[in-house]
C-alpha cells in the first residue's frame, strides 16, 4: 500500500495504482475521456492532467503511477487551465451540433464542457470534417464528433476479441474506423455506443427516436440469454426504447449483448394483443371471458399437458404447475429443446464455478458449447481470462472462432472422457458443457460424462465446483428451479407430442416442431407473440413478454433475479400469472393466490431458493456423486445450438433490426446448383 | 583555438576515403575493442560517464547515467539496444554522413554500448528515405560479421551480440524513442505513455535503450583516447566534440565535427564560409534543428553553441542542426512552414497535439498574409502554451516553441503586416 495525499487528503491506495485511482479514493472527481476502468490505460485524452508535487509538468493521472508519500494537487491554477486549454482542443474541432445529438444529455464532453469550456470559440478556421463510417447495421457513427479517445479500439480488441477497429492516418487526419468499411463481426458491438464518450458511436435503431431526460428508466433483468445481465429499461409512453446494461461485477460487468439490446423492436411487432378462439376452423377475436369458456370446455375430460418456452417467468410456471398438479397432470416440461437436463439436484444444471468463477479458473474445456453464440458477455469474461495467461481452453464440438484460442480435443461425446488428460495438472478446472449437447438422444449419458470428467479431475470440491452448464435464455433456470419437469407418471415434451396426451398448454413455447403435435389435440397458447405456436393453437391467450411483468428469472449460475414491469402488456393481453390464476377458477380448480405478493410467498415456501434474490452461486460441491445417465453414448458429433445469434426466440424473430442483423452477419447459405 | 585534425572522431565524414571495414580499421576503428570489453561493463559506462557525454539526438541526456538505468542483473528477459537513426528533424543530417561514411564507429559502438547494458541485440532503425544509407549499413554489418566482429564471440571478446537493421516508413514521430519502438515492433508509431521507461519496459516489454546514432558512434574513441580527452573539450557539462549541420544561407553549408561551446559566429564563419552577405545581413538562426526556438542576431553575435547557452537564450543545442537566415527571408512564412510540418507529422494520438499543430499552423499561414487581428498574436501564444508540456512526447513542445521563438523576437514584423494588411500604418513611436 502506497500513502498518497490528494489535496490535502491522506489515502491509502495499494502500489501500482494510478494517480487517477487515488484521486477517486480520495472522492475527487478527475474528468476524463479516454480513461475507461475495463479497457488498458491509453492516456491521451489528456483531460485528467495533475499536478504532482516536484514533476515539472502537470501528469496524466490516469497512467501515472502512485508512489509512497506522493503528493496530488486536482484543483490547482496549473490543472485548471490544463483543463481548460484541452477542452478547447477538443472542442476547436467538434461540430456544434448538440442538439440534433443523439448523445445530448448523456455525453461525456458536453458535461465536461460546463465545468472547462467556454462560451465562445476563440477558433477561426474552418472545423475538420470527416466522412461517416460503417461498423454494422447497429452503429450509427458521426466521425465528425469523434474525439480519438480510442476507447472503441480497445473494446473491441480487448473486450471483444475482434481487432477489427482502429485509427487509420496521423494528426489531425487520424480517423477511426473499420479500416475496410465492413461491419464488426462481434454480438458485443452495442457496448461501443455506452463507452463512447461523445455522439459519434451512437445507436442506430435509437436514431433520433428520444431525450434521455424524456425516459423513464426501469431497472429489469435481460432473459434474451442465460446470463441474466441487469438492464435499465427505457421507456416513454408506453414504449420501451432502448435497453441499456446495469453494473454487476459478478455478472456482466457493464458489458450487455447485441440481442438483449437490440431485439427490442420486437416487442412491437406480431403481438398477440386479444384472445383468439378458434370457430368452424378459424380463429376469430374472442373476449377474455369467451376465451376461458373454450378453454373450460376443450379441457374438458382431456388429458391436460404443459410445454412452457424459454424465457417465462417463474411465477407464471409455478402458477401453470399448480393448476396441473390441481387437474391431476404431472405432464409438464420446460425442456422444449429436449434437453435431457437431471433437474433432481440444482448443481446438475447450474452454472457452479459462477460467472465470476472464470476469473479463477486455470483450465476449461468446453462441451457442445459456443459461448460466444450462447451468452457473447460470458464468452467475453473467459476471453479476458485467457488474455492474462496461465489458462488453457479445450473444446469438444464444432469449430467455432471463439475469440480465444481453443484447442480442438474431438468432435462428440465420445472424446468427453479424454478430456481429462488435458485438464491434468490444473487447480481449478472448469467443465463448461452447453445445454445444447444434452438436447440428443443420448444426452443423459453425455450430461453424466461430463460430470464423470468433472469428478475425474477433482474438480467437484469442497472449495470449488468445476462442472457448470451454460442455458441459453433467461427464462431456463426458474423452470428448473420450480420444477416444471414432469412429475410421478407424467409425460416430457417427448411423450406428450407421442400422444401422451390430448390437450397442450403452452406458456410461450414456439422452439419445437409445432407440426408434431398430434391432430385432434386441443392447444391453449398462452404467449406474447404470433410465432409459430400461435397459429396452431385452438385458443390464444395473450400475455406478457419480459418486458411487462414483474417476474423472477434464474441464471444460469442460478442468481435470482427480478425483472420489473416496464410497460403495460399490450391491448387486451395481460400478465402471465393472472391469467393462469384467471384460468383455473375456469377450470373449477381456483388456485389460492389472488396477488403476486400471494404467489411469491406460495413459491417461496415451496422452492426457497427463488427467494434469495441476486445471491450469487454457493461455491463447492458438497455431493459428488453423479447425476443418473444411463445408455451408451453416441458417436455422433455435436451440432451447434445455436446458428443464428440474431433470431433465435419469438422476441428476436419478429424485430426487423435482428433480421438486419442476421442478413448482414449470417453466411448465406450457399445456393444448390441444380436449383 | 579550432579543433584540430587529430582530435576529429569523424575522421571520414566527408567521404573522402572508403567507408569499408579495412579503411574503416586503418581510421582506426575496431583497434582493441576485445580490451574495452574484457575491462567489463561498469569501467565502459564510468568511462561514458566521466567523458560528460551527453546524449546527441537532441534532448542532451547524459549518456553514461541512460546507461547504467538498464538493469544490472537480468530478471529472465533479454535486454536490447536500439539505435536511432530516424533522423527527420529538418536542418539535420550528421547521422546521415556518419552512416554513409564511416558505419563501422556505428557498429563498434553498438557492440560496446550493448555489452555495456548487457543486450543480446541491437536494433539500428534508419528512417525509410535514406535507402543508400541504409545498403551501405547493412553492407557494413555483413563484412563486420564476416569478420566475427558481430555475432557469436563478437570481436573476440567472448561477449555474442547481433545487430540488426530496421528500416522506417518515413515518420518524423518514429524519431520519438518509445514510437520509434512500437514501431520497430510492427505498430503505428505513436510514442507510449511514461514512465513506465524504455529501460524497464521497452522493445518487446524487455530492458532497451535508445540511443542516437552520434552517441553511439563517438564511444569507441572516446574509450580508446580517454575520457579526460572528450571532456577536455567544451564548457564543463558541456563536454566532447559535436558534428553541426549547418545549412540556410551561409556560402558554404556543411556538416562539420567541432568542440562544443564554439561560438555561433565562429561556427558559421570558419566552418560555413560566413552568412550570406555578410555578418551583418543575418536576420535569425534556429541552432538546433527546426524545434528549438529561433534567435535573433544579437543573440547570434555572442552565444555559445552548447546546451546550457542555448537554453539560457530560451532555445536549445537539440541536434545542432544550424539553419542561418539572412535578411531575405521571410521569417513568418520560415516558421509557418515549420508549423505545417508540425500539423503534417503529428501522431494524432493526444488531444493538444493533435488539434493544436493543426490550429497553429492555420492562423500562422494567416499570419504570413497579414490576415489576422493583432489579438491573435496573444491567442496563438496562449495555444501554443496549451499545447506545450501537456502531451504524451515532446512532438508538442517541438511544435511550440518555434511559434514562441518568433513571436519573442519578431512580434513587430507580425504586428507590422496585420496592420498593413488592414490598410493602417505602423504606428510611429512619437505617436
Amino acid at each position: 500500500m502506497a500513502k498518497v495525499t490528494v489535496d490535502g487528503i491522506e489515502v491509502e491506495v495499494p502500489n501500482g495504482a494510478s494517480a487517477l485511482q487515488a484521486c477517486e479514493a480520495a472522492g475527487k472527481e478527475i474528468p476524463r475521456f479516454c480513461y475507461h476502468e475495463r479497457l488498458s490505460v491509453a492516456g491521451n485524452c489528456r483531460m485528467c492532467l495533475v499536478e504532482v508535487e516536484k514533476a515539472p509538468k502537470p501528469v496524466a493521472s490516469c497512467a501515472y503511477p502512485v508512489m509512497d508519500g506522493m503528493k496530488i494537487f486536482t484543483d490547482t491554477e496549473t490543472v485548471r487551465k490544463a483543463r481548460r486549454g484541452v477542452m478547447e482542443f477538443l472542442l476547436i474541432n467538434h461540430p456544434l451540433d448538440c442538439p440534433i445529438c443523439d448523445q445530448g444529455g448523456e455525453c461525456d464532453l458536453q458535461d465536461q464542457a460546463v465545468a472547462y469550456g467556454k462560451s465562445f470559440s476563440r477558433y477561426e478556421e474552418g472545423k475538420r470534417a470527416v466522412k461517416d463510417k460503417y461498423v454494422g447495421p447497429l452503429i450509427k457513427t458521426i466521425m465528425n464528433r469523434c474525439i480519438h479517445c480510442t476507447r472503441c479500439v480497445r473494446f473491441s480488441q480487448e473486450v471483444a476479441g475482434v481487432p477489427e477497429m482502429g485509427a487509420t492516418g496521423r494528426g489531425e487526419q487520424m480517423e477511426i474506423g473499420t479500416y475496410v468499411e465492413k461491419a464488426l463481426s462481434t454480438e458485443l458491438s452495442g457496448n461501443l455506443i455506452d463507452i463512447c464518450p461523445v455522439g459519434a458511436l451512437t445507436s442506430r435503431p435509437y436514431a433520433f427516436i428520444s431525450r434521455p431526460w424524456e425516459l423513464s428508466k426501469i431497472e429489469s433483468v435481460d432473459v434474451m440469454d442465460a446470463l441474466g445481465a441487469p438492464v435499465r429499461v427505457d421507456v416513454r409512453a408506453g414504449e420501451v426504447l432502448r435497453v441499456l446494461p446495469r453494473q454487476n461485477d459478478e455478472v456482466n460487468e457493464e458489458w450487455l449483448a447485441d440481442r438483449s439490446r437490440f431485439a427490442i423492436d420486437g416487442l412491437k411487432r406480431r403481438r398477440l394483443d386479444r384472445p383468439w378462439v378458434r370457430r368452424d376452423g378459424k380463429l376469430v377475436a374472442a373476449s377474455w371471458a369467451e376465451a376461458f369458456q373454450a378453454v373450460a370446455a376443450g379441457l374438458k375430460g382431456k388429458r391436460l399437458g404443459a410445454i412452457a418456452g424459454d424465457t417465462c417467468d417463474a411465477e407464471s410456471l409455478f402458477a401453470l404447475k399448480q393448476m396441473l398438479n390441481a387437474l391431476g397432470s404431472t405432464s409438464y416440461d420446460a425442456r422444449q429443446d429436449g434437453a435431457r437436463l437431471d433437474a433432481s439436484r440444482p448443481d446438475f444444471y447450474l452454472f457452479n464455478s459462477g460467472i465470476a468463477g472464470i476469473d479463477d479458473a486455470d483450465a476449461l474445456v468446453i462441451i457442445g458449447s459456443n459461448p460466444r453464440l450462447e451468452s457473447p458477455v460470458l464468452n467475453a469474461r473467459i476471453r479476458r481470462r485467457w488474455l492474462a495467461g496461465g489458462f488453457r481452453v479445450g473444446m469438444i464440438g464444432p469449430d467455432a472462432e471463439l475469440t480465444y484460442a481453443a484447442e480442438r480435443l474431438g468432435t462428440g461425446p465420445q472424446d468427453i472422457a479424454a478430456a481429462a488428460s488435458f485438464l491434468e495438472g490444473a487447480e481449478r478446472p472448469m467443465i463448461i458443457l452447453g445445454r445444447g449437447a444434452l438436447a440428443r438422444p443420448d444426452g443423459a449419458a453425455v450430461l453424466k460424462a461430463a460430470w464423470d470428467l468433472a469428478a475425474s479431475v477433482n474438480a467437484l470440491r469442497e472449495d470449488w465446483h468445476g462442472f457448470n452448464l451454460l442455458h441459453h435464455f433467461g427464462g431456463q433456470v426458474g423452470a428448473l428451479d420450480v420444477g416444471f419437469v414432469p412429475g410421478e407418471g407424467g409425460h416430457d415434451v417427448e411423450g406428450m407430442l407421442g400422444g401422451g396426451v390430448n390437450a397442450l398448454w403452452l406458456l410461450a413455447a414456439d422452439e419445437f416442431d409445432v407440426a408434431r403435435i398430434p391432430a385432434g389435440t386441443f392447444v391453449v397458447y398462452q404467449g406474447h407473440h404470433g410465432d409459430r405456436a400461435a397459429a396452431r393453437a385452438d385458443v390464444i391467450l395473450p400475455g406478457a413478454a419480459y418486458t411487462e411483468k414483474d417476474g423472477t428469472y434464474v441464471n444460469t449460475e442460478g442468481r435470482v433475479q427480478r425483472g420489473r414491469l416496464s410497460t403495460m402488456p399490450p391491448g387486451e393481453a395481460r400478465e402471465d400469472w393472472r391469467i393462469i390464476r384467471a384460468a383455473s377458477q375456469f377450470l373449477g380448480v381456483t388456485l389460492p393466490f389472488d396477488t403476486l405478493d400471494a404467489l411469491r410467498g406460495e413459491m417461496a415456501a415451496n422452492h426457497p431458493a427463488l427467494a434469495r434474490l441476486n445471491a450469487g452461486p454457493v461455491r463447492g460441491c458438497t455431493d459428488s456423486a453423479g447425476p443418473g445417465g444411463e445408455g451408451p453414448l453416441s458417436g455422433e458429433p455435436f451440432v451447434p445450438a445455436i446458428t443464428n445469434y440474431w433470431q433465435v426466440d419469438p422476441i428476436s424473430r419478429a424485430s426487423a433490426v435482428m433480421a438486419e442483423c442476421a442478413a448482414t452477419y449470417v453466411a448465406p447459405q450457399p445456393a444448390i446448383a441444380a436449383e | 583555438m579550432a579543433l584540430s585534425d587529430k582530435d576529429r572522431i569523424f575522421t571520414n565524414l566527408y567521404g573522402t576515403q572508403p567507408w569499408n571495414l579495412q579503411a574503416a580499421k586503418m581510421r582506426g576503428d575496431w583497434d582493441g575493442t576485445a580490451g574495452f570489453i574484457g575491462k567489463g561493463r561498469d569501467w565502459i559506462i564510468e568511462e561514458v560517464k566521466n567523458s560528460g557525454l551527453r546524449g546527441r539526438g537532441g534532448a542532451g541526456f547524459p549518456t553514461g547515467m541512460k546507461w547504467s538505468f538498464m538493469p544490472k542483473q537480468s530478471d529472465g528477459r533479454p535486454a536490447y539496444l536500439v539505435v536511432n537513426a530516424d533522423e527527420s528533424e529538418p536542418g539535420t543530417c550528421k547521422d546521415r554522413d556518419i552512416i554513409r561514411h564511416d558505419p563501422q564507429k556505428l557498429i563498434e559502438g553498438c557492440l560496446i554500448a550493448g555489452f555495456a547494458m548487457n543486450a543480446v541485440a541491437g536494433y539500428i532503425y534508419i528512417r525509410g528515405e535514406y535507402y543508400n544509407e541504409a545498403m551501405v549499413l547493412e553492407a557494413a554489418i555483413a563484412e563486420a560479421y564476416e569478420a566475427g566482429l558481430l555475432g557469436k564471440n563478437a570481436a573476440g571478446s567472448g561477449y555474442d551480440f547481433d545487430l540488426y537493421v530496421h528500416r522506417g516508413a518515413g515518420a518524423y514521430i518514429c524519431g520519438e524513442e518509445t514510437a520509434l519502438i512500437e514501431s520497430l515492433e510492427g505498430k503505428k508509431g505513436m510514442p507510449r505513455l511514461k514512465p513506465p521507461f524504455p529501460a524497464a519496459v521497452g522493445l518487446y516489454g524487455c530492458p532497451t535503450t535508445v540511443n542516437n546514432v552520434e552517441t553511439i558512434a563517438v564511444v569507441p574513441t572516446i574509450l580508446r583516447r580517454g575520457a579526460g580527452w572528450f571532456a577536455g573539450f567544451g564548457r564543463p557539462k558541456n563536454a566532447g566534440t559535436k558534428v553541426f549541420c549547418i545549412s540556410g544561407h551561409v556560402n558554404k553549408p556543411c556538416n562539420v565535427e567541432a568542440e562544443m561551446s564554439i561560438p555561433l559566429r565562429e561556427l558559421i564563419d570558419r566552418y560555413a564560409g560566413g552568412v550570406r552577405g555578410g555578418w551583418d545581413n543575418l536576420l535569425a538562426v534556429i541552432p538546433g534543428g527546426s524545434s528549438v526556438p529561433l534567435l535573433p542576431k544579437h543573440i547570434c553575435d555572442d552565444v555559445l553553441m552548447d546546451f546550457d547557452a542555448l537554453r539560457e537564450h530560451r532555445s536549445g543545442l537539440g541536434t545542432a542542426g544550424v539553419i542561418v537566415m539572412d535578411k531575405s527571408t521571410d521569417v513568418v512564412r520560415a516558421i509557418a512552414r515549420l508549423a505545417h510540418f508540425y500539423k503534417h507529422e503529428s501522431c494524432g494520438q493526444c488531444t493538444p497535439c493533435r488539434e493544436g499543430t493543426g490550429w497553429m499552423k492555420r492562423v500562422m499561414d494567416r499570419m504570413v498574409r497579414g490576415e489576422a487581428e493583432i489579438e491573435e498574436i496573444d491567442v496563438l501564444e496562449q495555444v501554443t502554451r496549451q499545447v506545450e508540456g501537456h502531451t504524451i512526447c515532446a512532438l508538442g513542445d517541438a511544435a511550440a516553441w518555434p511559434i514562441q521563438g518568433l513571436i519573442r523576437h519578431f512580434r513587430p514584423e507580425m504586428e507590422r503586416r496585420i496592420l498593413e494588411r488592414q490598410g493602417r500604418t505602423v504606428p510611429l513611436a512619437a505617436e
